[in-house]
């Protein structure tokens, strides 16, 4: 926990590939199984590690345990057995009312935006600096930079319902990374946009992923996964199937760099969704 | 986070669900306006059954013949029985000046017919607790082997006290007691279940809000106070345009009967100030608690 709390400067040299020696993993999953009140299956015997600095893709067809992860980590569910951490520290011994301080560590970026339907795009960031009890004038400065970072500093007195999909993605990337917190997780950021525009998203997140914030992205788009040669983990039926994390980084590669690579890849404009 | 930031929240929240919170508001006027009627009418009803009940008395009549000792001893032995709340003494004089009053008619020829004073003297006495008036009556004169009634003391002639009446009052106001208390029960219960409900309904429109909120970190109580204060600015207009509104209908309608009938003045009701003072703190409690009941089911995310 304390060591989530400092906020790290972006370390100069980025992503190392293998697991950081004598460095606590950001997350860590021992043999973790979540199995629902109903009976199905979550996640089965699930062992996972992804150090500081990792960007990680979860994937996987609908179904296969990305989202429980996902909430499991940010303990929106118990874990049935095995054990959960999060910097070090197991989410079993964080108690219920702590739980709010432990989400103020973890951006988290959703398919449905999950923004305040009545609040304008600058009230909705300037929320989650509000929950921390952050003074007022650092709110006044922070929140239109941040905006200003995502490309959306015309559209700050607007609410959620005058923005497109992917504006609205963007404010809630803005209220994930708002705060720097060191671990940002996305369930399904792309999932309802437009190829165009998920590139835009991604391009978003892998930056902010260069400033040394860990990310964990679940998505079932298999085919921009690979192209993105990001460090891979595949589960079907809540089992992990796949692991993959030497050779798919190129480490020093700007974001430009990536996404006229991205674009190239997936051929945007030419064929559509890759799906 | 200061205490301007979450009443800020709380305007927003009633300005933004503006409907839900009009209807809540309507029903705590409502529930507040019927409360307010009918709380100093059960005042009413309950104070004229106690003030019935306080009039069964004992009367017990001194034997002509009893000498001033055994006056005395009676006396004596009528402050000391338990459940007796006072003792008067009528004496013939009295007891014939009091029937006078009351019917003074027959008394205006009774009296020349009769020539002297036919009444005994007499003490009242007045029970604690009306419904164990007749065991001041047996301790005063137990029945006895024949079945009649045997003075306990010599100074006794007759203990009476009314049986019919008494029985018939006692039955009479205790039925109009439990059916008043019974009443404003259920309407105290029914106000607090339709409040409850409406706050429920209007919270229940926001929960994504709620889930959100706990999403980027909120603590519970972050999340709570703007819905208390929502809470108590509903309750405190809705209380205070039922106590507006219950002034008026008093001003107008009830104040200028009361100088011309004693009867609306009834005894014992609650003072009017008091009424309101009660009424405003039931309106803003209820929907306060309400709000932060309402609001735990999701609070558990």
């Amino acid at each position: 926990m304390a060591q989530l709390r400092t906020r790290k400067r972006p370390e100069v040299a980025p992503i190392p590939p293998p697991a950081p020696t004598g460095d606590v993993p950001v997350v860590e999953l021992r043999d973790v199984s979540k199995v629902y009140d109903g009976g199905s299956v979550g996640l089965e015997h699930a062992s996972m590690s992804i150090g500081r600095g990792e960007f990680v893709f979860l994937v996987g067809a609908t179904g296969c345990g990305k989202s429980t992860c996902i909430r499991l980590l940010m303990k929106e569910l118990e874990a049935s057995s095995g054990e959960v951490l999060i910097a070090g520290k197991r989410l079993n011994d964080v108690d219920r009312s702590k739980v709010p301080y432990l989400r103020r560590n973890i951006g988290t970026v959703f398919q449905d935006y999950k923004l305040l339907p009545n609040r304008t795009v600058y009230d909705n960031v300037a929320y989650s600096l509000q929950v921390i009890g952050e003074p007022r004038d650092e709110i006044r400065r922070k929140v239109p930079d941040i905006l200003r970072l995502v490309g959306l500093s015309t559209k700050l007195h607007n609410f959620p319902d005058e923005l497109s999909g992917g504006e609205q993605q963007r404010v809630s990337i803005a209220r994930a990374f708002v705060n720097h917190p060191p671990l940002l997780l996305a369930d399904e950021p792309t999932g309802n946009l437009d190829p165009e525009t998920s590139i835009g998203i991604m391009q978003l997140i892998y930056r902010i992923n260069k400033t040394g914030t860990t990310v964990v992205v679940a998505t079932h788009d298999k085919e921009m996964v690979d192209k993105m040669r990001r460090r891979v983990i595949e589960l079907r039926e809540g089992r992990i199937v796949r692991d993959e994390l030497s050779g798919m980084y190129r480490p020093d590669e700007s974001t430009t760099e990536f996404a006229i690579r991205l674009r190239g890849e997936l051929g945007v404009g030419a064929e559509g969704h890759p799906n | 986070m200061s205490f301007a930031f979450f009443f800020k929240e709380a305007i927003r929240g009633l300005s933004r669900n503006s409907a839900p919170a009009l209807a809540a508001m309507l029903t705590v006027l409502l529930t507040a306006l019927v409360l307010g009627v009918f709380i100093p009418i059960v005042q009413a009803t309950t104070g004229t059954a106690n003030e019935v009940r306080d009039r069964v008395v004992v009367s017990v009549y001194v034997a002509e013949d009893a000498t001033e000792g055994e006056r005395r001893q009676l006396a004596a032995a009528l402050e000391r029985t338990t459940n007796v709340k006072s003792v008067e003494f009528v004496s013939k004089a009295e007891g014939l000046a009091e029937a006078k009053r009351k019917n003074p008619e027959a008394f205006a020829e009774g009296a020349k017919l009769l020539g002297a004073n036919p009444l005994p003297d007499m003490y009242r006495v007045v029970p604690d607790d009306p419904d164990q008036v007749s065991a001041i009556v047996d301790r005063l004169a137990p029945v006895g082997a024949d079945g009649g009634r045997e003075p306990s003391l010599a100074a006794i002639d007759e203990v009476r006290n009314k049986e019919e009446d008494t029985e018939k009052i006692l039955s009479a106001t205790g039925l109009v007691k439990i059916l008043t208390g019974g009443l404003m029960a259920l309407l105290v219960f029914a106000s607090i279940a339709l409040v409850a409900n409406t706050l429920r309904l209007s919270i229940f429109a926001r929960r994504r809000e709620v889930e959100v909120m706990k999403l980027v970190g909120a603590t519970n109580w972050f999340i709570r106070w703007p819905f208390v204060i929502e809470g108590v600015v509903v309750g405190a207009m809705g209380g205070v345009l039922a106590v507006l509104l219950l002034t008026i209908a008093k001003e107008t309608f009830i104040d200028p009967l009361q100088s011309r009938f004693d009867l609306l003045a009834a005894p014992e009701t609650i003072n009017f100030p008091l009424l309101i003072v009660v009424l405003l703190l039931a309106c803003i409690a209820v929907s306060a608690a309400g709000s932060a009941i309402t609001l735990r089911r999701f609070l558990r995310v």
